[in-house]
């Protein structure tokens, strides 16, 4: 019944045998413990559970594991470089982007889809990528903020360089 | 050393979760943990004639069922404030079961938990329990509850009813005031149910330990402490000193996690049972259905006004619904959190307010933020503009006039209310005043007629509130009914090194204490804030604590904290004019260092505490140490107050509303930390435009929860919201330490009926003057076109 999957996350090599059922954000806390991706629901609508894989933000509580065979997946774990934080992560901390911390992951690997195909967006902009991830305490105004704040950090070091 | 108070420091807390390290109580997997996933009543009333397990039971990797039957001998849940009839009589207080025996009481009652190896197994098996129920009558709504031959929730409550309740002068008195004034403006209304939705959903883990007999819950509260008393006092009957509850990291509370829930109790129950560890987190269809909602008032109000506009004389009847069970603190949220805000900003001579507390077949109702001062505000909000429009005044001059003066509470007066509060300090005209210039509300006029002209509706509202918070004074609340004390408890344990370990009772879960508090400690030691640690939601390392709600944290946990702090100084004092043979009066206490007025003799504050802890040149008869805790009980509530406005544009075609700007100026007291206050209030900001323009839990006549998922029950989203534009006074509390108020529920206290009135506003040339919230496109457009 099981079935085998290879897949790569954070830069690391897995192979494990799951059940053709297995959420894949189920995989990523239990298996791999990686518990920063977190669930907030059952109907793929808060965002909690955003991922990166192949580059492209995705809720992993609406995949199943085996849908991830052979991709390369980035979590909330590994978008910090050699202990140098993203600028989205930096952001959230400027710009105190974050109260409970628990939409937090999502809303930053959504927000590092944006700047990926986007890297200079408006506040209307901003706040329609965020349409599919809820925060709680924030009402939004600093996540927008901080999300401007490495929009700003990373266009800056692309003038620099 | 720098001034830490009043600064933005960037959050200390931040770190661990931007880079996903955060550890919810879901997060945490025990060695040999077993999975529990419940069966829960499909009807909101129904008689359980049978619960067979045996299939479920023979299910692979199902460890064991149980039902009602088998904790029928352990307590309930208990209420932990208790509010009489008029009468003198008892409020009506039925056992809420941990899994309900022969009736299920709302849509989601638990009737069984299956306990399994994995999760998966405990869901497949729950549908294999077969419960055989026949569903009878039920009743949703707090009104209609009350009237005879009403489904009845509970056979000892007659008419649903919990308790009746008044407040005020006496009911002929407002009768009269209101008789002989020369305009009444009358509303009815409902508040309606709202859920909390806090993004973590609830998770509890219980563990047992047969070597120590010791028993750890692991639970996403905001109130350890509390939850341990309860559990063990009043559920299971453990000693208290067995049991550990731990709670870190939290992921949003917003009321709905003070409460004590059954399945905390269960889970702690079952871990013994079995001899492993047992966890249950809840499915957000499980928390739509269990976690206790908020608000769901109906209500009739009366507000009378002389021919200058002050206001004469206001009355209030409230049906509010406590759901299938009392939950914790409900009884206190339509009573002594509502009635006594009545009284406003304003100088209202003749206040009565009647309120009828419901049981009805949904889930429990208890505190949500603001708890009972959101529907005081609405209420009082909602009539002041209705009554200038029908007064053909300024809602804002109307609010000027009516607005109680000035008064600091340290050399004037605290001002007493009809509704028995003593507001201890408040300066009402600058909020509004402010708020109106950031607005620009001359211009906005101007704008507004011209964009009528164009066809478009713009509106404009406001709402001046109060709230009374840093709940609170324990005597005063004993005398209104509550079970427990509302003190807080701090611990200042300073290290040989001069390093500050902090154990606070109050509980963040979102809040930033870890930044806060260590700014104050900082701050009062002159220490660097990487000296201080914060340790909170552990009950084996905190003495003892009453966690956080109605904006209690820093107003009280931060009082005791800084009582602490004063004992370490004041014993440091005793050290260090030891060391530099100096008499304690020569001595001042500044920047981290203790210094001989006048001279250039001191020591520092880590010379001071290696002393305390290595007392070879020591004062005679004083301990070695320097460790202090400390308990806070408050004189008075805090009361911060506001001014929020509001602006929205209606499209005509459609009867979209558009939240355009929202100004807020609030007067939470001193401040300790400018970004963390403004968090917050963006937060409450958004979350009571939610209650005005998309949230409601809907039952229908059933009693199924219609609005049971995100895909039914709408919340704001980013591109419904725009940036909140915030201001503030400063009235510093008279009677607390650092003159705080109290800042986490503000926000969800003022916004709603700013946004409600600025759509009245828009609406006014369409005659319509009342509408019921949410807000929604349809229920607009149908006004509009009726
Ligand atoms: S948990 Fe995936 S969208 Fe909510
Ligand atoms: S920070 Fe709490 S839900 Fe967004």
């Amino acid at each position: 019944m099981k079935k085998q999957i290879n897949l790569t996350v954070n830069g690391k090599a897995y192979s494990h045998e799951v059940e053709p059922r297995t959420l894949l954000v189920h995989y990523l806390r239990d298996t791999l413990r990686l518990t920063g991706t977190h669930v907030g629901c059952d109907t793929s609508s808060c965002g909690s559970c955003t991922i990166l894989m192949d580059g492209q933000a995705v809720k992993c509580c609406s995949l199943l594991a085996v849908q991830a065979d052979g991709a390369n997946i980035t979590t909330i774990e590994g978008l910090a470089e050699n202990g140098t934080l993203h600028p989205l992560q930096e952001g959230f901390r400027e710009e105190h982007g974050l109260q409970c911390g628990f939409c937090t992951p999502g809303m930053i690997m959504t927000a590092a889809d944006l700047l990926s195909n986007n890297a200079d967006p408006s506040e209307e902009e901003i706040r329609h990528a965020l349409e599919g991830n809820f925060c709680r305490c924030t009402g939004y105004h600093n996540i927008v903020k901080s999300i401007q704040y490495a929009a700003n950090k990373i266009n800056k070091k692309e003038v620099v360089s | 050393m720098t001034k830490m108070i009043g600064k933005s420091v960037k959050r200390v807390e931040d770190k661990r979760f931007i880079t996903g390290k955060g550890q919810y109580t879901d997060d945490i997997i025990l060695p040999n943990m077993v999975y529990a996933h419940f069966v829960r009543s499909p009807y909101a009333h129904a008689k359980i004639l049978s619960v067979d397990t045996a299939e479920a039971l023979a299910h692979p990797g199902v460890i064991a069922v149980y039902t009602g039957a088998d904790v029928a001998e352990v307590n309930g849940v208990p209420c932990g404030w208790q509010v009489n009839f008029k009468s003198g009589e008892t409020m009506k207080e039925p056992k809420h079961p941990l899994l309900v025996v022969n009736k299920a009481r709302h849509a989601g009652d638990a009737v069984a938990v299956v306990i399994a190896e994995s999760k998966e197994a405990a869901r497949d098996a729950v549908d294999l329990v077969e419960v055989d129920y026949e569903e009878l009558d039920a009743v949703v709504d707090p009104k209609k509850a009350a009237e005879d031959g009403a489904p009845l929730v509970h056979e000892d409550a007659p008419n649903n009813i919990c308790f009746d309740w008044e407040l005020g002068n006496p009911k002929e008195e407002v009768d009269a005031a209101i008789a002989g004034s020369a305009h009444v403006t009358t509303l009815e209304f409902a508040n309606q149910r709202v859920i909390p939705n806090a993004i973590e959903p609830r998770s509890y883990i219980g563990d047992y330990d047969v070597a120590h007999d010791k028993y750890t819950l692991y639970t996403s509260t905001q109130n350890p402490h509390l939850i341990r008393l309860l559990l063990c006092a009043f559920v299971l009957g453990i000693p208290e000193h067995k049991v550990r509850v731990v709670s870190k990291d939290v992921g949003g509370g917003f009321g709905s996690k003070i409460f004590h829930y059954a399945e905390e109790a269960l889970v702690t129950w079952i871990a013994k049972e079995l001899g492993r560890p047992v966890k249950w987190t809840a499915d957000r269809s499980e928390a739509f259905l269990t976690d206790a909602h908020g608000r769901d008032h109906v209500t009739k109000a009366e507000m009378g006004f002389d021919e200058e506009g002050n206001i004469t004389g206001l009355r209030i009847k409230t049906y509010a619904a406590m759901g299938g069970y009392l939950s914790t603190f409900a009884p206190a949220v339509p009573t002594y959190l509502h009635g006594t805000l009545l009284q406003g900003l304003y100088t209202t001579p003749k206040i009565h307010v009647d309120v009828v507390a419901t049981f009805t077949h949904t889930c429990a109702v208890d505190a949500y933020r603001g708890a009972g001062r959101p529907e005081a505000t609405y209420l009082l909000e909602r009539m002041l503009d209705t009554a200038a429009l029908e007064m053909g005044m300024d809602p804002a001059e109307l609010r000027f006039k009516n607005f109680i003066p000035a008064f600091n509470g340290v050399d004037e007066e605290g001002y007493v209310t009809n509704v028995a509060l003593q507001y201890d300090s408040g300066n009402y005209h600058p909020v509004l005043q402010r708020a109106l210039e950031m607005v620009g509300y001359e211009d906005f006029r101007k704008e507004q007629a011209a964009a009528r002209e164009n066809g478009k509706l713009l509106g404009i509202g406001f709402s001046t509130y109060i709230e009374a918070c840093g709940i609170a004074p324990s005597a005063v609340v004993g005398a209104l009914g509550a079970r427990a004390g509302l003190f807080e408890v701090s611990q200042v344990r300073v290290q040989p090194t001069g390093m500050v370990s902090v154990y606070t009772g109050a509980h963040s879960h979102g809040q930033g204490h870890e930044t806060t508090f260590a700014q104050v400690v900082a701050d009062k030691f002159g220490i660097p804030l990487e000296h201080v640690d914060i340790v909170h939601g552990d009950s084996d390392s905190v003495a003892f604590g009453m966690g956080t709600y109605g904006s209690r944290s820093l107003a009280v946990g931060g009082s005791a904290l800084v009582k602490s702090i004063e004992k370490v100084i004041e014993k440091g004092t005793k050290i260090a004019a030891h060391v530099l043979e100096a008499a304690e009066d020569d001595l001042e206490f500044a920047d981290g260092k203790w210094t001989v007025k006048g001279t250039d003799k001191s020591i520092g504050f880590g010379d001071v505490s290696l002393t305390a802890y290595v007392p070879h040149n020591y004062p005679a008869g004083l301990e070695p140490g320097l460790d202090f805790s400390s308990f806070y009980d408050p004189t008075n509530f805090t009361y911060p107050f506001g001014a929020h406005i509001a602006i929205v544009e209606v499209d005509k075609d459609t009867g979209k509303v558009s939240l355009k700007r929202f100004i807020a100026v609030d007067d939470v007291g001193n401040v300790i930390n400018p970004m963390i206050v403004d968090g917050q209030i963006h937060g409450g900001v958004v979350q009571g435009v939610g209650q005005a323009m998309f949230e409601q839990a809907h039952y229908d006549e059933d009693g199924q929860l219609i609005t049971g998922s995100y895909m039914d029950y709408a919340m704001p989203r980013a591109d419904d919201i725009p940036m909140i534009e915030t201001d503030r006074t400063t009235t510093p509390c008279p009677h607390n330490p650092l003159g705080v108020k109290g800042a986490g529920e503000a926000g969800a206290i003022g916004s709603t009926p700013a946004v409600v009135n600025a759509v009245m506003d828009a609406l006014s040339p369409f005659g319509v003057k009342n509408l019921s919230m949410p807000l929604t496109s349809e229920s607009v457009w149908r006004a509009m076109n009726s």
